[in-house]
């Protein structure tokens, strides 16, 4: 785990709970300043209340937050030196483009001719010179998201929060606008903090991934690292689409067993603390699985369904017991019904403690 | 002779239904709906046509009791009469004076009433905080209580502030009355407003009141009529209040209506009398023709949540 020296947001040992329900249970995040940071979990795991708790939008039951080497932790939203961008894009439907660009520099009673420039520069970024004076009503979801951000970039501030900025863009739309955010980052070198529930977005636009379960953290890595090398289950299982293929079985004496299948783990990376034997989950990605090929683990199966998806092909099928997909090129001609021979490098593999979940 | 097979059906093909289907004008469910809202209206503007058309006749034509004919002769009279010289006890100036003490009660307590329960409303939905809901509750259960047992402890209230018999004291009456209803209306109406336009405009710094004033007043127009014109109707038409909580002088429109209707001295006038009721009813009448559309929008925006 590396240190980070003077972090540009700092959760220590936060608590958030609603009533009796704990939401975020000693929570502890450092973030390098100018990093792109992205808070990843399924629906209700908690990353908006975290990223509101940083906006001091919600009221913490427990701990401190730091931006800026200040701590914030009673701060008002506004004087924490934050922007925000919300999934509805939360424009002032009342007021003109140029009203909601203006409208907190009004508020911090920032001099004219700086609140002029400030705009100015904003609308050049985010080229929406021609639409300053429209009302976010007149607006396509591109452009108010695009004015949403702006919202942000204007109060000049050093840490961007976004809570699902695509989610509500159609999907063409959504992989233009994070190219731009992306493009955003590089040029503006701010430290963002970005949640989401697409991993796309996640495995792009990071810098390190946090990927939250029920208000805790449960790995925070480079988009390589959790991609390659998950630290539990949960977390192998949530990323990658397909999802990873998982034998249950038994490892004894460098051995994987499941069924009629065995496995030959020479090759495969165990963790420092990771025990060599019992009851554990051997998981292997979709992609990683190569139609013939010379791999160490050679297997025999039957496409039971092919699925078609332009760049790939999937294919369904059972090993072991365990349903397997296979991900293939998309040129392949493989038809439901045919029996084919694949192969493996358990160094790409992914093994879990039965009981813990841990990675092995 | 294949050809010309293939040629019949698809001909055939072509003949069943095709486009809209047709919509026959008497059904029998539309004669009942027509039916009924028919009668419905009839029910409804029968006693109106009557007491226009006799509001116009003089008292002569009245007592041939032809109450559903037209005037032979159209006289305004009984309006004049109504307005400016109808007896109250010793009073003789019409309804003229109770409708400009309705006037000067109306205006303060709507104004009163709308932005004290605005206020409330946006506070309860926005800015919670722990208990807010159960005062919330506590103030809808003021909507159930009747009115009868609150009557008389507020006699001694006000008594007790100085304000019985006066107009003020009215005014802080309908005020008070007019909470529950109208803090649900607008609390409702604003936790239809998506919290996020909120919190981004507390990141932009703006506070209660900066954020009551510039997003969310602009946006409420619709609910602000809705609850305008409940206010007004309900104050203008309301007789209990005013005839118990102030005194002759300032008594409401509807208190002198009814004073002028029922007054017990000479022949009773009806035509007098239904140009006096008409003049009462004009108020409420002119607000929801000017505001109707608005009304509709409002109501439906803000009042069917929970
Ligand atoms: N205002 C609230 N009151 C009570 N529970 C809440 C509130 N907001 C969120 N929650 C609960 O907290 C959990 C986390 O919510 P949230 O942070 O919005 O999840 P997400 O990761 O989808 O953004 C959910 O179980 C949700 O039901
Ligand atoms: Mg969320």
């Amino acid at each position: 785990m590396t240190v980070i020296e003077n972090p540009s947001v700092s959760i220590k040992n936060l608590d958030l709970n609603f009533g009796a329900v704990k939401v975020l249970k000693d929570l502890n995040l450092d973030i390098a300043s100018g990093e792109f940071i992205v808070l990843l979990g399924a629906s209700g795991c908690g990353k908006s209340t975290l990223l509101n708790c940083i906006a001091g939008l919600l009221e913490v039951s427990g701990g401190q937050i730091h931006i800026g080497g200040t701590n914030v932790t009673w701060a008002e939203p506004s004087d924490r030196g934050i922007g925000m961008v919300f999934q509805s894009y939360a424009l002032y439907p009342q007021m003109t483009v140029r009203g909601n660009l203006t409208f907190g520099l009004k508020n911090a009673k920032v001099p004219k001719a700086e609140i002029e420039k400030r705009v100015a520069r904003a609308a050049e970024i985010l080229q929406m010179e021609e639409l300053l004076d429209r009302k976010p009503g007149a607006l396509s979801g591109g452009q108010r998201q695009r004015v949403a951000i702006g919202r942000a970039l204007v109060r000049d501030v050093d840490v961007f929060l976004f809570d699902e900025p695509l989610s509500n863009l159609d999907a063409k739309l959504r992989t233009d606008l994070r190219v731009e955010l992306k493009q955003l980052h590089q040029q503006l070198k701010n430290t963002m903090i970005y949640v989401t529930h697409d991993q796309v977005e996640a495995l792009t636009l990071a810098d390190r991934i946090a990927i939250m379960k029920d208000g805790l953290i449960q790995q925070l890595a480079s988009p390589k690292e959790i991609y390659n090398r998950p630290v539990n289950k949960y977390v192998a299982d949530f990323i990658g689409s397909p999802a990873m293929n998982f034998f249950e079985g038994t490892v004894d004496s460098g051995v994987f067993t499941a069924g009629n299948l065995s496995i030959d783990l020479k090759g495969y990376e165990f963790t420092p603390t990771g025990k060599l034997g019992g009851l554990a989950w051997f998981g292997i990605r979709p992609e990683n699985v190569i139609v013939g090929g010379d791999g160490p683990v050679q297997i025999d199966v039957i496409a039971e369904i092919v699925e078609p998806m332009g760049a790939d092909t999937l294919v369904w099928t059972h090993v072991a017991g365990a349903p397997f997909r296979i991900r293939m090129d998309g040129t392949s001609t493989v038809k439901m019904g045919d029996t084919f021979g694949v192969s493996f490098d358990p160094a790409h593999a992914s093994m879990f403690d039965k009981v813990s979940e841990e990675r092995l | 002779m294949t050809r010309v097979s293939h040629l019949t059906t698809a001909d055939a093909q072509l003949q069943g239904p095709k486009g809209p289907k047709p919509k026959r004008a008497f059904s029998g469910a539309n004669l009942f709906i027509y039916g009924t809202l028919i009668v419905m209206s009839l029910y409804y503007l029968l006693p109106l046509w009557v007491m226009i058309v006799t509001s116009l006749k003089d008292m002569a034509e009245v007592r041939m009791g032809n109450i559903f004919s037209p005037p032979a002769e159209i006289t305004f009279q009984p309006w004049v009469k109504a307005w400016s010289e109808a007896c109250t006890g010793i009073n003789c100036d019409g309804l003229s004076r109770g409708f400009w003490n309705s006037v000067r009660i109306l205006i303060p307590s709507v104004l009163l009433s709308i932005t004290v329960a605005s206020v409330s409303g946006y506070g309860l939905s926005m800015w919670k905080f722990k208990g807010s809901e159960v005062f919330f509750n506590i103030l809808l259960l003021g909507a159930f209580i009747p009115y009868q047992i609150m009557l008389y402890p507020i006699v001694i209230i006000l008594r007790e502030l100085g304000l019985m018999g006066s107009l003020g004291g009215l005014v802080l009456v309908h005020m008070i009355f007019g909470m529950p209803i109208n803090t649900l209306l607008f609390r409702n109406y604003f936790s239809s407003i998506p919290q996020e336009l909120f919190k981004a405009a507390r990141v932009d710094g703006a506070g209660f009141w900066a954020i009551f004033f510039k997003i969310m007043l602009p946006m409420s127009l619709p609910i602000f009529v809705v609850s305008m014109i409940i206010q007004v109707t309900g104050i203008w038409n309301d007789f209990l209040f005013g005839v118990v909580y102030t005194k002759p002088a300032i008594y409401p429109m509807t208190v002198q209506l009814n004073n002028i209707v029922n007054s017990v001295q000479g022949v009773k006038e009806y035509n007098v009398n239904m140009a006096a009721t008409l003049l009462t009813g004009l108020v409420p009448l002119v607000i929801y023709f000017i505001s109707g559309k608005l009304f509709v929008r409002g109501i439906a925006a803000g009042a069917v949540k929970g």
